[in-house]
Protein backbone atom coordinates (compact mmCIF):
# COMPACT_ATOMS: atom_id res chain seq x y z
CA UNK A 1 0.00 0.00 0.00
CA UNK A 2 1.14 3.80 -1.16
CA UNK A 3 1.18 5.94 2.01
CA UNK A 4 -0.76 8.51 2.48
CA UNK A 5 -2.26 11.47 4.94
CA UNK A 6 -5.00 10.54 7.31
CA UNK A 7 -7.53 13.31 7.98
CA UNK A 8 -11.18 13.12 10.17
CA UNK A 9 -13.73 15.20 8.96
CA UNK A 10 -16.57 16.74 11.34
CA UNK A 11 -18.79 18.27 8.83
CA UNK A 12 -20.25 17.03 5.28
CA UNK A 13 -18.81 20.09 3.63
CA UNK A 14 -15.26 20.38 5.80
CA UNK A 15 -15.39 16.95 4.26
CA UNK A 16 -15.85 17.51 0.70
CA UNK A 17 -13.68 20.67 0.62
CA UNK A 18 -10.70 18.53 1.93
CA UNK A 19 -10.48 16.50 -0.59
CA UNK A 20 -10.75 19.05 -3.16
CA UNK A 21 -8.01 20.97 -1.78
CA UNK A 22 -5.67 17.73 -1.72
CA UNK A 23 -4.88 16.23 -5.12
CA UNK A 24 -4.88 12.63 -4.97
CA UNK A 25 -7.30 12.84 -2.14
CA UNK A 26 -10.47 10.15 -1.52
CA UNK A 27 -12.89 9.86 0.67
CA UNK A 28 -12.80 6.91 3.19
CA UNK A 29 -15.98 5.58 4.42
CA UNK A 30 -16.33 1.88 5.37
CA UNK A 31 -13.25 1.15 3.33
CA UNK A 32 -13.79 -2.38 2.66
CA UNK A 33 -13.93 -1.50 -1.43
CA UNK A 34 -11.16 0.87 -1.15
CA UNK A 35 -8.61 -0.43 1.23
CA UNK A 36 -8.73 -3.44 -0.63
CA UNK A 37 -8.26 -2.22 -4.06
CA UNK A 38 -5.10 -0.06 -2.15
CA UNK A 39 -3.53 -3.21 -0.84
CA UNK A 40 -2.90 -3.89 -4.98
CA UNK A 41 -2.02 -0.67 -5.32
CA UNK A 42 -5.19 -0.20 -8.04
CA UNK A 43 -6.42 3.06 -5.48
CA UNK A 44 -3.32 5.14 -4.75
CA UNK A 45 -4.69 7.83 -2.50
CA UNK A 46 -2.47 9.95 -1.18
CA UNK A 47 -4.90 11.11 1.64
CA UNK A 48 -7.38 9.81 3.11
CA UNK A 49 -10.29 11.89 4.31
CA UNK A 50 -11.89 9.97 6.83
CA UNK A 51 -15.72 10.28 7.06
CA UNK A 52 -16.89 8.47 9.79
CA UNK A 53 -17.41 10.85 12.38
CA UNK A 54 -19.40 13.14 9.80
CA UNK A 55 -22.72 12.32 11.43
CA UNK A 56 -25.73 11.16 8.24
CA UNK A 57 -25.68 7.87 10.01
CA UNK A 58 -29.58 8.37 10.55
CA UNK A 59 -32.85 6.91 8.45
CA UNK A 60 -35.94 9.43 8.47
CA UNK A 61 -38.87 10.94 6.52
CA UNK A 62 -38.19 12.33 3.25
CA UNK A 63 -40.52 15.44 1.62
CA UNK A 64 -43.48 13.31 -0.17
CA UNK A 65 -43.88 10.58 2.34
CA UNK A 66 -40.50 8.82 1.16
CA UNK A 67 -37.41 7.68 2.75
CA UNK A 68 -34.17 9.67 3.40
CA UNK A 69 -30.66 7.29 4.18
CA UNK A 70 -28.06 8.80 5.01
CA UNK A 71 -24.75 8.26 3.40
CA UNK A 72 -23.34 6.09 6.24
CA UNK A 73 -26.13 4.28 7.35
CA UNK A 74 -24.42 0.79 7.10
CA UNK A 75 -25.44 -2.19 5.20
CA UNK A 76 -26.86 -4.28 7.96
CA UNK A 77 -28.76 -1.27 9.14
CA UNK A 78 -30.62 -0.07 6.47
CA UNK A 79 -31.28 -4.03 5.26
CA UNK A 80 -32.73 -4.08 8.81
CA UNK A 81 -34.55 -0.92 9.48
CA UNK A 82 -38.70 -1.69 10.21
CA UNK A 83 -39.58 0.94 7.55
CA UNK A 84 -37.32 -0.58 4.40
CA UNK A 85 -38.60 -4.15 5.40
CA UNK A 86 -41.78 -3.27 5.58
CA UNK A 87 -42.24 -0.54 2.66
CA UNK A 88 -39.34 -0.65 0.48
CA UNK A 89 -38.47 -5.15 0.92
CA UNK A 90 -37.01 -5.24 -2.27
CA UNK A 91 -34.20 -3.54 -0.84
CA UNK A 92 -33.54 -5.46 2.44
CA UNK A 93 -33.50 -8.46 0.09
CA UNK A 94 -31.08 -6.95 -2.31
CA UNK A 95 -28.21 -5.92 0.91
CA UNK A 96 -28.80 -9.22 2.23
CA UNK A 97 -27.78 -10.82 -1.06
CA UNK A 98 -24.79 -9.19 -0.71
CA UNK A 99 -21.24 -9.70 0.86
CA UNK A 100 -20.76 -11.25 4.02
CA UNK A 101 -22.53 -10.07 7.71
CA UNK A 102 -18.47 -8.83 8.75
CA UNK A 103 -18.94 -6.88 5.04
CA UNK A 104 -22.20 -5.29 5.43
CA UNK A 105 -21.63 -3.99 9.34
CA UNK A 106 -18.89 -2.00 7.55
CA UNK A 107 -20.02 -1.32 4.27
CA UNK A 108 -22.14 2.12 3.77
CA UNK A 109 -25.12 2.96 1.89
CA UNK A 110 -22.63 5.70 -0.24
CA UNK A 111 -19.87 3.18 -0.48
CA UNK A 112 -21.69 0.03 -1.85
CA UNK A 113 -23.13 3.06 -4.91
CA UNK A 114 -19.85 4.46 -5.53
CA UNK A 115 -18.16 0.43 -5.21
CA UNK A 116 -15.21 -0.93 -8.21
CA UNK A 117 -16.41 -3.40 -10.86
CA UNK A 118 -15.09 -7.14 -9.60
CA UNK A 119 -13.46 -7.65 -13.16
CA UNK A 120 -11.07 -10.14 -13.11
CA UNK A 121 -8.64 -7.64 -14.89
CA UNK A 122 -9.33 -4.79 -13.55
CA UNK A 123 -8.25 -6.51 -10.18
CA UNK A 124 -4.66 -7.93 -12.33
CA UNK A 125 -1.81 -5.34 -12.57
CA UNK A 126 -0.33 -7.17 -15.05
CA UNK A 127 -3.49 -7.23 -17.59
CA UNK A 128 -4.65 -4.62 -19.87
CA UNK A 129 -7.27 -2.44 -18.09
CA UNK A 130 -8.94 0.52 -19.43
CA UNK A 131 -10.53 0.87 -16.56
CA UNK A 132 -7.52 0.91 -14.50
CA UNK A 133 -5.21 2.15 -16.87
CA UNK A 134 -6.62 4.10 -19.65
CA UNK A 135 -5.64 3.23 -22.99
CA UNK A 136 -4.09 -0.20 -21.79
CA UNK A 137 -7.06 -2.29 -23.69
CA UNK A 138 -9.34 -4.65 -22.21
CA UNK A 139 -8.13 -8.45 -21.41
CA UNK A 140 -11.46 -9.60 -20.24
CA UNK A 141 -12.34 -8.98 -24.46
CA UNK A 142 -11.62 -12.62 -25.40
CA UNK A 143 -10.36 -13.82 -22.00
CA UNK A 144 -12.03 -15.30 -18.54
CA UNK A 145 -15.75 -12.80 -18.87
CA UNK A 146 -18.32 -15.35 -17.58
CA UNK A 147 -18.83 -12.45 -15.08
CA UNK A 148 -18.40 -9.68 -17.68
CA UNK A 149 -21.30 -7.43 -18.97
CA UNK A 150 -23.96 -8.22 -21.72
CA UNK A 151 -25.46 -4.84 -22.31
CA UNK A 152 -23.96 -1.43 -22.75
CA UNK A 153 -20.78 -2.52 -23.03
CA UNK A 154 -18.26 -0.75 -25.55
CA UNK A 155 -14.59 -1.60 -27.15
CA UNK A 156 -12.93 -0.50 -24.31
CA UNK A 157 -14.74 -1.88 -21.42
CA UNK A 158 -17.30 -4.81 -20.35
CA UNK A 159 -17.15 -4.99 -16.62
CA UNK A 160 -20.42 -4.96 -14.69
CA UNK A 161 -21.14 -2.54 -11.38
CA UNK A 162 -21.74 -5.96 -8.58
CA UNK A 163 -23.74 -3.85 -6.15
CA UNK A 164 -26.96 -5.71 -5.34
CA UNK A 165 -28.23 -1.97 -3.56
CA UNK A 166 -28.21 -0.40 -6.56
CA UNK A 167 -30.15 -2.49 -8.45
CA UNK A 168 -32.82 -2.28 -5.95
CA UNK A 169 -32.33 1.86 -5.82
CA UNK A 170 -32.63 1.71 -9.37
CA UNK A 171 -35.92 -0.39 -9.42
CA UNK A 172 -37.59 2.20 -6.93
CA UNK A 173 -36.19 5.16 -8.60
CA UNK A 174 -34.23 6.40 -5.04
CA UNK A 175 -32.66 9.98 -5.95
CA UNK A 176 -28.51 10.28 -5.01
CA UNK A 177 -28.41 13.89 -2.83
CA UNK A 178 -24.34 15.27 -2.62
CA UNK A 179 -22.52 18.75 -1.51
CA UNK A 180 -19.77 19.39 -3.09
CA UNK A 181 -16.69 21.67 -2.38
CA UNK A 182 -18.50 25.14 -2.34
CA UNK A 183 -21.13 24.13 0.11
CA UNK A 184 -23.85 23.40 -2.69
CA UNK A 185 -26.00 20.59 -2.73
CA UNK A 186 -28.13 18.56 -5.90
CA UNK A 187 -30.12 15.66 -6.43
CA UNK A 188 -29.03 13.29 -9.10
CA UNK A 189 -31.49 10.43 -9.92
CA UNK A 190 -29.98 7.26 -9.56
CA UNK A 191 -30.24 6.53 -13.37
CA UNK A 192 -27.84 9.45 -13.69
CA UNK A 193 -25.23 8.51 -11.02
CA UNK A 194 -23.40 5.73 -13.38
CA UNK A 195 -21.81 6.14 -16.47
CA UNK A 196 -21.88 3.24 -19.10
CA UNK A 197 -18.10 2.67 -19.75
CA UNK A 198 -17.95 3.82 -23.76
CA UNK A 199 -14.27 5.15 -24.38
CA UNK A 200 -13.54 6.05 -20.89
CA UNK A 201 -14.27 3.63 -18.57
CA UNK A 202 -12.30 5.10 -15.53
CA UNK A 203 -14.93 7.53 -15.59
CA UNK A 204 -17.52 5.56 -13.56
CA UNK A 205 -20.30 8.02 -12.28
CA UNK A 206 -20.78 11.92 -12.74
CA UNK A 207 -20.09 13.20 -9.47
CA UNK A 208 -17.37 15.90 -9.56
CA UNK A 209 -13.98 15.83 -8.07
CA UNK A 210 -14.75 16.74 -4.21
CA UNK A 211 -18.43 15.81 -4.41
CA UNK A 212 -19.74 14.26 -1.51
CA UNK A 213 -22.94 11.98 -1.43
CA UNK A 214 -24.90 12.81 1.68
CA UNK A 215 -28.25 10.91 1.60
CA UNK A 216 -30.28 8.39 -0.50
CA UNK A 217 -33.86 8.97 -0.78
CA UNK A 218 -36.74 6.80 -1.94
CA UNK A 219 -39.96 7.74 -3.17
CA UNK A 220 -43.47 7.11 -1.44
CA UNK A 221 -43.95 3.56 -1.15
CA UNK A 222 -45.45 1.91 -4.24
CA UNK A 223 -46.49 -1.42 -2.83
CA UNK A 224 -46.78 -4.68 -4.69
CA UNK A 225 -44.68 -7.32 -4.58
CA UNK A 226 -41.22 -6.54 -4.24
CA UNK A 227 -38.76 -9.26 -5.37
CA UNK A 228 -35.10 -9.44 -5.50
CA UNK A 229 -33.55 -12.94 -6.76
CA UNK A 230 -30.15 -13.00 -7.12
CA UNK A 231 -28.00 -15.99 -9.42
CA UNK A 232 -25.15 -16.33 -8.13
CA UNK A 233 -22.21 -19.84 -8.20
CA UNK A 234 -22.38 -20.34 -4.91
CA UNK A 235 -25.64 -19.96 -2.34
CA UNK A 236 -24.07 -17.22 -0.40
CA UNK A 237 -20.98 -14.55 -0.35
CA UNK A 238 -20.54 -14.02 -3.85
CA UNK A 239 -21.56 -11.62 -6.68
CA UNK A 240 -24.10 -12.12 -8.87
CA UNK A 241 -24.15 -13.88 -12.13
CA UNK A 242 -27.42 -11.84 -13.18
CA UNK A 243 -29.72 -10.45 -10.57
CA UNK A 244 -33.57 -8.69 -10.75
CA UNK A 245 -35.44 -6.39 -9.16
CA UNK A 246 -38.65 -6.47 -9.62
CA UNK A 247 -42.26 -4.55 -8.65
CA UNK A 248 -45.03 -6.12 -9.57
CA UNK A 249 -48.38 -4.51 -8.92
CA UNK A 250 -51.94 -7.16 -8.95
CA UNK A 251 -52.52 -5.65 -12.45
CA UNK A 252 -49.03 -7.11 -13.51
CA UNK A 253 -47.82 -3.44 -14.37
CA UNK A 254 -44.71 -2.60 -12.91
CA UNK A 255 -41.01 -1.98 -12.75
CA UNK A 256 -37.76 -4.33 -13.23
CA UNK A 257 -34.02 -3.78 -13.06
CA UNK A 258 -30.88 -6.34 -13.65
CA UNK A 259 -27.41 -6.30 -12.04
CA UNK A 260 -24.52 -8.49 -13.36
CA UNK A 261 -25.43 -7.53 -16.87
CA UNK A 262 -24.09 -3.79 -17.19
CA UNK A 263 -21.36 -0.83 -16.10
CA UNK A 264 -24.35 0.10 -14.15
CA UNK A 265 -28.17 -1.07 -12.70
CA UNK A 266 -29.73 -1.84 -15.72
CA UNK A 267 -33.34 -0.50 -15.98
CA UNK A 268 -34.83 0.54 -19.80
CA UNK A 269 -38.66 1.26 -19.92
CA UNK A 270 -39.70 -0.91 -22.40
CA UNK A 271 -39.50 -3.73 -20.26
CA UNK A 272 -41.56 -2.04 -17.34
CA UNK A 273 -43.67 -1.42 -20.51
CA UNK A 274 -43.74 -5.08 -21.25
CA UNK A 275 -44.18 -6.76 -17.57
CA UNK A 276 -47.54 -7.93 -18.38
CA UNK A 277 -47.09 -9.69 -21.51
CA UNK A 278 -44.11 -12.06 -19.53
CA UNK A 279 -40.70 -13.00 -19.01
CA UNK A 280 -39.64 -13.33 -22.87
CA UNK A 281 -40.84 -9.76 -23.76
CA UNK A 282 -39.14 -8.18 -20.99
CA UNK A 283 -36.12 -9.80 -21.42
CA UNK A 284 -36.37 -8.54 -25.31
CA UNK A 285 -36.93 -5.08 -24.18
CA UNK A 286 -33.86 -5.66 -21.34
CA UNK A 287 -31.46 -7.14 -23.52
CA UNK A 288 -31.84 -5.47 -26.89
CA UNK A 289 -28.43 -4.68 -28.62
CA UNK A 290 -26.67 -7.17 -25.72
CA UNK A 291 -23.52 -8.40 -27.27
CA UNK A 292 -21.73 -11.18 -25.26
CA UNK A 293 -18.59 -13.09 -25.29
CA UNK A 294 -18.00 -17.09 -25.89
CA UNK A 295 -18.04 -17.10 -21.70
CA UNK A 296 -20.73 -15.01 -21.27
CA UNK A 297 -23.41 -15.50 -23.43
CA UNK A 298 -25.43 -17.47 -21.06
CA UNK A 299 -26.34 -14.57 -19.42
CA UNK A 300 -28.96 -14.02 -22.11
CA UNK A 301 -31.36 -17.13 -21.30
CA UNK A 302 -30.21 -16.95 -17.67
CA UNK A 303 -31.56 -13.76 -17.50
CA UNK A 304 -35.27 -14.80 -19.01
CA UNK A 305 -35.51 -17.55 -16.79
CA UNK A 306 -34.46 -15.42 -13.60
CA UNK A 307 -36.95 -13.07 -14.70
CA UNK A 308 -39.42 -15.70 -15.48
CA UNK A 309 -39.05 -16.79 -11.88
CA UNK A 310 -39.62 -13.67 -9.86
CA UNK A 311 -42.88 -13.23 -11.98
CA UNK A 312 -43.92 -16.67 -11.14
CA UNK A 313 -42.94 -15.77 -7.28
CA UNK A 314 -44.87 -12.31 -8.41
CA UNK A 315 -47.98 -14.47 -8.60
CA UNK A 316 -47.59 -13.76 -12.49
CA UNK A 317 -47.60 -16.18 -15.55
CA UNK A 318 -44.12 -16.38 -16.58
CA UNK B 1 15.94 10.15 -25.72
CA UNK B 2 13.20 12.10 -23.35
CA UNK B 3 11.37 10.31 -20.44
CA UNK B 4 8.58 11.57 -18.45
CA UNK B 5 8.45 9.52 -15.06
CA UNK B 6 4.99 10.42 -14.92
CA UNK B 7 3.92 9.56 -18.08
CA UNK B 8 2.46 6.20 -17.19
CA UNK B 9 0.40 5.92 -20.89
CA UNK B 10 0.78 2.06 -21.62
CA UNK B 11 2.02 2.14 -24.49
CA UNK B 12 5.09 4.17 -26.15
CA UNK B 13 6.23 5.33 -22.13
CA UNK B 14 6.14 2.42 -20.18
CA UNK B 15 7.88 0.35 -22.92
CA UNK B 16 10.18 3.08 -23.34
CA UNK B 17 11.04 3.57 -19.76
CA UNK B 18 11.48 -0.39 -19.75
CA UNK B 19 13.90 -0.71 -22.35
CA UNK B 20 15.61 2.48 -21.74
CA UNK B 21 16.30 0.58 -17.86
CA UNK B 22 17.22 -2.80 -19.80
CA UNK B 23 19.90 -0.50 -21.93
CA UNK B 24 20.98 1.00 -18.27
CA UNK B 25 21.62 -2.43 -16.39
CA UNK B 26 23.44 -3.65 -19.79
CA UNK B 27 25.51 -0.80 -19.96
CA UNK B 28 26.50 -0.74 -16.19
CA UNK B 29 27.41 -4.09 -16.60
CA UNK B 30 29.86 -3.82 -19.62
CA UNK B 31 31.24 0.05 -18.13
CA UNK B 32 34.40 0.64 -17.08
CA UNK B 33 34.82 0.68 -13.89
CA UNK B 34 34.87 4.62 -13.48
CA UNK B 35 31.66 4.93 -14.59
CA UNK B 36 29.85 2.76 -12.64
CA UNK B 37 28.84 4.60 -9.70
CA UNK B 38 27.23 7.26 -12.46
CA UNK B 39 25.46 4.39 -14.59
CA UNK B 40 23.96 2.86 -11.42
CA UNK B 41 22.70 5.90 -9.58
CA UNK B 42 21.27 6.42 -13.29
CA UNK B 43 19.38 2.87 -13.34
CA UNK B 44 17.98 3.19 -9.79
CA UNK B 45 16.25 6.23 -11.15
CA UNK B 46 15.04 4.43 -13.71
CA UNK B 47 13.52 1.97 -11.52
CA UNK B 48 12.52 4.23 -8.79
CA UNK B 49 8.94 4.65 -8.12
CA UNK B 50 7.92 7.47 -9.76
CA UNK B 51 6.38 9.31 -6.59
CA UNK B 52 8.51 8.44 -3.50
CA UNK B 53 5.95 8.98 -0.69
CA UNK B 54 6.91 10.03 3.01
CA UNK B 55 5.41 7.71 5.63
CA UNK B 56 2.77 9.05 7.75
CA UNK B 57 1.78 8.46 11.19
CA UNK B 58 -0.87 9.12 13.31
CA UNK B 59 -1.93 8.47 17.03
CA UNK B 60 -5.06 6.40 18.19
CA UNK B 61 -6.52 5.21 21.55
CA UNK B 62 -8.32 1.40 21.53
CA UNK B 63 -9.85 -0.22 24.07
CA UNK B 64 -9.22 -3.42 23.49
CA UNK B 65 -10.48 -6.72 25.63
CA UNK B 66 -11.12 -4.03 28.30
CA UNK B 67 -8.14 -2.09 28.58
CA UNK B 68 -6.99 1.05 27.09
CA UNK B 69 -4.00 1.01 24.26
CA UNK B 70 -2.46 4.17 22.50
CA UNK B 71 -0.70 3.73 19.48
CA UNK B 72 1.27 5.74 16.93
CA UNK B 73 0.98 3.81 13.31
CA UNK B 74 1.76 4.26 9.93
CA UNK B 75 -1.19 5.74 8.63
CA UNK B 76 -1.83 2.34 6.42
CA UNK B 77 -1.55 -0.06 9.54
CA UNK B 78 -4.87 -2.13 9.19
CA UNK B 79 -6.89 -3.19 12.34
CA UNK B 80 -5.69 -6.61 12.08
CA UNK B 81 -1.69 -5.04 11.90
CA UNK B 82 -2.03 -3.42 14.82
CA UNK B 83 -3.94 -6.12 16.83
CA UNK B 84 -1.11 -8.67 15.61
CA UNK B 85 1.92 -6.53 15.38
CA UNK B 86 1.97 -3.86 17.78
CA UNK B 87 -0.34 -4.90 20.93
CA UNK B 88 1.34 -9.02 19.97
CA UNK B 89 -2.55 -10.11 20.33
CA UNK B 90 -1.97 -12.77 17.78
CA UNK B 91 -4.81 -15.14 18.23
CA UNK B 92 -6.55 -12.88 15.56
CA UNK B 93 -5.32 -14.20 12.18
CA UNK B 94 -4.49 -13.27 8.85
CA UNK B 95 -5.96 -15.39 5.97
CA UNK B 96 -6.80 -13.89 2.68
CA UNK B 97 -5.91 -9.83 3.77
CA UNK B 98 -9.05 -9.23 1.71
CA UNK B 99 -12.02 -9.49 3.29
CA UNK B 100 -13.04 -12.93 1.50
CA UNK B 101 -11.92 -15.57 4.45
CA UNK B 102 -12.97 -14.03 7.69
CA UNK B 103 -9.98 -15.37 9.64
CA UNK B 104 -9.35 -11.73 11.18
CA UNK B 105 -13.17 -11.52 12.33
CA UNK B 106 -13.01 -9.01 15.32
CA UNK B 107 -15.99 -7.28 17.30
CA UNK B 108 -15.67 -3.83 17.05
CA UNK B 109 -18.31 -1.56 19.20
CA UNK B 110 -20.66 -4.56 19.34
CA UNK B 111 -20.69 -5.57 15.86
CA UNK B 112 -18.06 -8.24 13.99
CA UNK B 113 -16.14 -6.74 11.37
CA UNK B 114 -12.75 -7.83 8.65
CA UNK B 115 -10.24 -6.39 11.20
CA UNK B 116 -8.08 -6.82 7.96
CA UNK B 117 -10.41 -4.18 5.64
CA UNK B 118 -10.48 -1.34 8.07
CA UNK B 119 -7.27 1.45 8.88
CA UNK B 120 -6.60 1.20 13.15
CA UNK B 121 -6.44 5.22 12.50
CA UNK B 122 -10.27 5.03 12.01
CA UNK B 123 -10.96 3.27 14.92
CA UNK B 124 -10.32 6.15 17.91
CA UNK B 125 -12.41 5.41 20.64
CA UNK B 126 -13.76 1.98 19.43
CA UNK B 127 -13.98 -1.33 22.23
CA UNK B 128 -12.57 -4.18 20.30
CA UNK B 129 -13.50 -7.66 21.10
CA UNK B 130 -10.95 -10.13 19.96
CA UNK B 131 -10.64 -14.05 20.90
CA UNK B 132 -8.26 -13.34 23.66
CA UNK B 133 -10.80 -10.86 25.32
CA UNK B 134 -13.97 -13.17 24.76
CA UNK B 135 -12.34 -15.82 27.70
CA UNK B 136 -8.94 -17.83 29.24
CA UNK B 137 -8.14 -21.11 28.60
CA UNK B 138 -9.28 -21.47 32.69
CA UNK B 139 -12.40 -19.77 31.89
CA UNK B 140 -13.62 -20.47 28.49
CA UNK B 141 -16.98 -18.20 26.68
CA UNK B 142 -19.58 -20.62 25.81
CA UNK B 143 -18.47 -20.49 22.43
CA UNK B 144 -14.98 -21.29 22.61
CA UNK B 145 -16.38 -24.22 24.69
CA UNK B 146 -18.82 -25.74 22.50
CA UNK B 147 -16.38 -25.64 19.46
CA UNK B 148 -14.08 -27.82 22.23
CA UNK B 149 -17.03 -30.06 23.01
CA UNK B 150 -18.30 -30.05 19.17
CA UNK B 151 -14.44 -30.74 17.53
CA UNK B 152 -15.33 -27.99 15.61
CA UNK B 153 -12.13 -27.11 13.57
CA UNK B 154 -8.89 -29.17 12.32
CA UNK B 155 -6.05 -27.10 11.81
CA UNK B 156 -7.46 -24.50 13.81
CA UNK B 157 -6.48 -21.20 11.45
CA UNK B 158 -9.90 -20.15 11.23
CA UNK B 159 -11.63 -20.86 14.32
CA UNK B 160 -11.04 -17.34 16.10
CA UNK B 161 -12.57 -16.12 13.31
CA UNK B 162 -15.38 -18.27 13.76
CA UNK B 163 -15.75 -17.84 17.15
CA UNK B 164 -15.96 -14.27 16.80
CA UNK B 165 -18.25 -14.37 14.06
CA UNK B 166 -20.48 -16.58 16.03
CA UNK B 167 -20.58 -14.62 19.38
CA UNK B 168 -21.98 -11.43 17.28
CA UNK B 169 -24.28 -13.47 14.76
CA UNK B 170 -26.39 -14.70 17.39
CA UNK B 171 -26.13 -10.58 18.99
CA UNK B 172 -27.75 -9.69 15.46
CA UNK B 173 -30.03 -12.41 15.34
CA UNK B 174 -31.68 -11.10 19.11
CA UNK B 175 -31.12 -7.60 17.46
CA UNK B 176 -33.70 -8.68 14.93
CA UNK B 177 -31.31 -8.44 11.65
CA UNK B 178 -32.73 -10.50 8.89
CA UNK B 179 -30.94 -12.62 6.66
CA UNK B 180 -30.98 -13.78 2.73
CA UNK B 181 -32.90 -16.66 4.15
CA UNK B 182 -35.19 -15.11 6.70
CA UNK B 183 -38.55 -16.18 5.11
CA UNK B 184 -40.84 -13.48 6.12
CA UNK B 185 -38.58 -9.99 6.62
CA UNK B 186 -41.54 -8.67 8.84
CA UNK B 187 -41.60 -11.51 11.40
CA UNK B 188 -39.08 -11.98 13.91
CA UNK B 189 -35.89 -14.05 12.54
CA UNK B 190 -36.14 -18.16 14.19
CA UNK B 191 -32.24 -19.44 14.26
CA UNK B 192 -32.34 -22.76 12.06
CA UNK B 193 -29.26 -24.25 10.51
CA UNK B 194 -30.05 -22.90 6.98
CA UNK B 195 -30.12 -19.28 8.99
CA UNK B 196 -26.85 -20.13 10.47
CA UNK B 197 -25.12 -21.37 7.06
CA UNK B 198 -26.17 -18.08 5.38
CA UNK B 199 -25.22 -15.88 8.56
CA UNK B 200 -21.94 -17.15 9.13
CA UNK B 201 -20.81 -17.55 5.23
CA UNK B 202 -18.31 -14.79 5.29
CA UNK B 203 -16.22 -16.98 7.52
CA UNK B 204 -14.57 -19.65 5.42
CA UNK B 205 -12.87 -23.00 6.91
CA UNK B 206 -10.93 -24.64 4.83
CA UNK B 207 -10.71 -27.76 6.75
CA UNK B 208 -14.40 -28.54 6.16
CA UNK B 209 -15.01 -28.20 9.71
CA UNK B 210 -18.47 -26.72 9.05
CA UNK B 211 -20.99 -29.33 10.15
CA UNK B 212 -19.32 -29.34 13.75
CA UNK B 213 -19.01 -26.05 13.59
CA UNK B 214 -22.92 -25.79 13.47
CA UNK B 215 -23.35 -27.83 16.18
CA UNK B 216 -21.21 -25.60 18.87
CA UNK B 217 -23.14 -22.89 17.34
CA UNK B 218 -26.91 -24.93 17.97
CA UNK B 219 -25.79 -25.84 21.31
CA UNK B 220 -25.14 -22.06 22.14
CA UNK B 221 -27.98 -20.83 20.90
CA UNK B 222 -30.14 -23.28 22.72
CA UNK B 223 -31.17 -25.37 19.50
CA UNK B 224 -31.63 -24.53 16.18
CA UNK B 225 -35.36 -25.07 14.71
Amino acid sequence: MKAFAYERARTPAEAAAAVAREPGAKFIAGGTNLLDLMKLDIETPTHLVDVNGIGLDEIGKADGGGLRIGALVRNTDLAADRTVRRDYPVLSRALLSGASGQLRNRATTAGNLLQRTRCPYFYDTDQACNKRLPGSGCAALGGFSRHNAIVGVSDACIATHPSDMAVAMRVLDAVVETVDPQGQTRAIPIADLHRLPGETPHIEHTLKPGELITAVTLPKPVGGRQIYRKVRDRASYAFALVSVAAIVQRDGTGSIAMGGVAHKPWRVDAADAALPQGASAVASALLSGARTTHDNAFKKPLAERTIAAVLVEAGRPA
Amino acid sequence: MDIDPHDTTPQGPLETRVSRRKVLIAGTVSAAAGALPAMATLANEATAPAEARPVAMAKVNLEVNGATRSLELDTRTTLLDALREHLRLTGTKKGCDHGQCGACTVIVDGRRINSCLTLAVMHEGSRVTTIEGLGKPQRLHPMQAAFVKHDGYQCGYCTPGQICSAVAMLDEVKAGIPSHVTADLTARSKLSAAEVRERMSGNICRCGAYSNILDAIDEVAGGLA
